[in-house]
C-alpha cells in the first residue's frame, strides 16, 4: 500500500514537474532577448506597412508618409531652418575650452562623422552613453559647466555632429554583456509601455499610427526617427534635442517627464537606434 | 398620524446625517486627510516612475482651494487627485506585462 502511494506520489510529482517545465519553456523562449530578430521584425513591419516608401526615406519622418509634405520639405531644405543652429554648433565645436582642449579631443575621429555610433553601451560603466551625455561629460572633464539637455546649445552641438555624419548608416552595437542586453530590453519595454493619463506608449503613435494625423500633425514612423535628431520644429520655433523630444512626448500624453538622460531615456534611445541600424543619419532634421 | 411620526423621524435623521456629512466634507481635517492620501498615492506612482501631470495639477488645485478656505472644493480635488494617482499606479502595474502585447515580433 505504502509502495503504491509512493508510486502515485512520484508520478504526480513528475507530471507536475513536466507541466511546469512545459509551461516555462515556451514563455522562456518567447522572452529571450534577441535584438537581431527584433530589428528584422521591426524593419519588416514598416516596409510591409508602407511598401511605397523607400527604406532610406523612413528617416524623413512625416515627410516620407505624405507626398505634399514631402514636396514642401524639399523646398524648405533649400533654406533649412536649422542652418543657424548648424553654424552655431560648428563654431562651438571648434572653440577651445578654457584649458585649450576642444570637443574633438573627447571623441573618436575628432568627433567628425561619428553620430551613427551613438548611443553605445559602456562596458566599464555598465550603462548606455548617448551623444548628448558624452558631450556634457566632455565639457565637465575639461572644467566646463554642462549644458541643459533641452536647450539650444546642446541642439547646436549635436546638429553639427549629425551633419558631419549625414549619409552614414546607423551602426549601434550591443556587446556580449548581459547588462547591455538588459539595457536594450528595458529600452524596448519603455517604448511599448503605456503611460500618462492618455494611456499612450511611444508605439501608440509611432508604430500603430504613423502617417495618421494627430490634430494638425502627421505622425512619424518609429523607424529612423532618431536618425534625424536633433530637429528644428516649427511648433517649437526652434531646435530640439532628443532629450527635448522624449520629455515633451511624455508631457503631451500627460505623463510627468523624467529627467533628461535618466536611464529610461538612455535605454529607449539605445533600443530605437539599434532597430534603425542600416538607415542613414539625416540630422539635423526639420519637422512641422 | 402614528404612522407619520416614524417617517418624519427618518427623514429628519437622514437630513441630519446629510448635513453632518456635508459639514464634515467641508472641514479642514477632512481635506488634510484626503490630501495626505492623494499625496501618498502620487508618491507611490513616482516610485513606479509613472506620475501623471493631471494628478500634480489636481493636487495643486486642491492646495490652492484649501489656502483660500474653500475646503469643500479642496477635499473634492484631493479625492480626484487620489483617484488619478491610483489609476496611474494601476497602469504602471498592469503594463509590467501588458507592454509585450504591443511588441512587433
Amino acid at each position: 500500500m505504502k509502495l503504491r502511494s509512493a508510486i502515485y506520489l512520484a508520478s504526480a510529482t513528475l507530471a507536475l514537474a513536466a507541466l511546469t517545465l512545459a509551461s516555462a519553456l515556451p514563455s522562456g523562449a518567447a522572452d529571450k532577448v534577441d535584438p537581431v530578430a527584433d530589428a528584422k521584425a521591426f524593419q519588416k513591419f514598416f516596409t510591409d506597412k508602407f511598401p511605397k516608401v523607400k527604406f532610406e526615406d523612413f528617416v524623413n519622418g512625416p515627410y516620407s508618409m505624405n507626398e505634399d509634405l514631402y514636396r514642401q520639405w524639399q523646398e524648405k531644405e533649400q533654406f533649412p531652418p536649422y542652418e543657424f543652429a548648424l553654424d552655431m554648433g560648428k563654431e562651438m565645436f571648434a572653440k577651445p575650452f578654457k584649458n585649450g582642449k576642444t570637443y574633438a579631443d573627447c571623441f573618436a575621429n575628432g568627433g567628425i562623422g561619428v553620430r551613427q555610433n551613438y548611443p553605445y553601451f559602456d562596458e566599464k560603466e555598465g550603462k548606455v552613453i548617448t551623444l548628448e551625455l558624452a558631450l556634457n561629460r566632455c565639457r565637465e572633464a575639461n572644467g566646463e559647466q554642462p549644458y541643459s539637455y533641452v536647450r539650444d546649445e546642446m541642439a547646436a552641438l549635436t546638429a553639427y555632429m549629425a551633419f558631419t555624419s549625414r549619409g552614414k548608416l546607423m551602426d549601434i552595437k550591443i556587446p556580449n554583456d548581459p547588462r547591455a542586453l538588459e539595457a536594450y530590453e528595458k529600452g524596448k519595454e519603455y517604448f511599448y509601455t503605456r503611460r500618462g493619463q492618455l494611456n499612450f506608449s511611444c508605439a501608440t503613435c509611432h508604430v500603430q499610427s504613423p502617417g495618421e494625423r494627430i490634430r494638425a500633425e502627421i505622425l512619424a514612423p518609429a523607424i529612423g526617427i532618431v536618425n534625424a535628431m536633433p530637429i528644428y520644429r516649427s511648433e517649437w520655433s526652434g531646435m530640439g534635442t532628443t532629450s527635448r523630444r522624449f520629455t515633451t512626448c511624455n508631457s503631451q500624453i500627460r505623463a510627468v517627464p523624467l529627467s533628461p538622460q535618466d536611464d529610461e531615456y538612455r535605454n529607449v534611445e539605445y533600443y530605437l537606434s539599434y532597430v534603425s541600424n542600416g538607415l542613414p543619419i539625416s540630422g539635423p532634421g526639420a519637422r512641422p | 398620524m402614528r404612522n407619520m411620526m416614524p417617517k418624519s423621524a427618518l427623514v429628519l435623521a437622514l437630513l441630519a446625517a446629510s448635513v453632518t456629512s456635508t459639514l464634515a466634507a467641508g472641514s479642514e481635517e477632512e481635506f488634510k486627510a484626503a490630501y495626505a492620501a492623494a499625496d501618498a498615492a502620487n508618491k507611490e506612482a513616482g516610485k513606479l516612475r509613472n506620475q501623471w501631470t493631471t494628478t500634480a495639477n489636481t493636487l495643486a488645485a486642491a492646495k490652492k482651494a484649501a489656502d483660500a478656505g474653500e475646503f469643500d472644493k479642496a477635499t473634492a480635488s484631493a479625492k480626484e487627485a487620489e483617484a488619478l494617482a491610483k489609476a496611474s499606479i494601476f497602469q504602471a502595474t498592469s503594463e509590467k506585462t501588458r507592454w509585450k502585447d504591443m511588441e512587433i515580433r
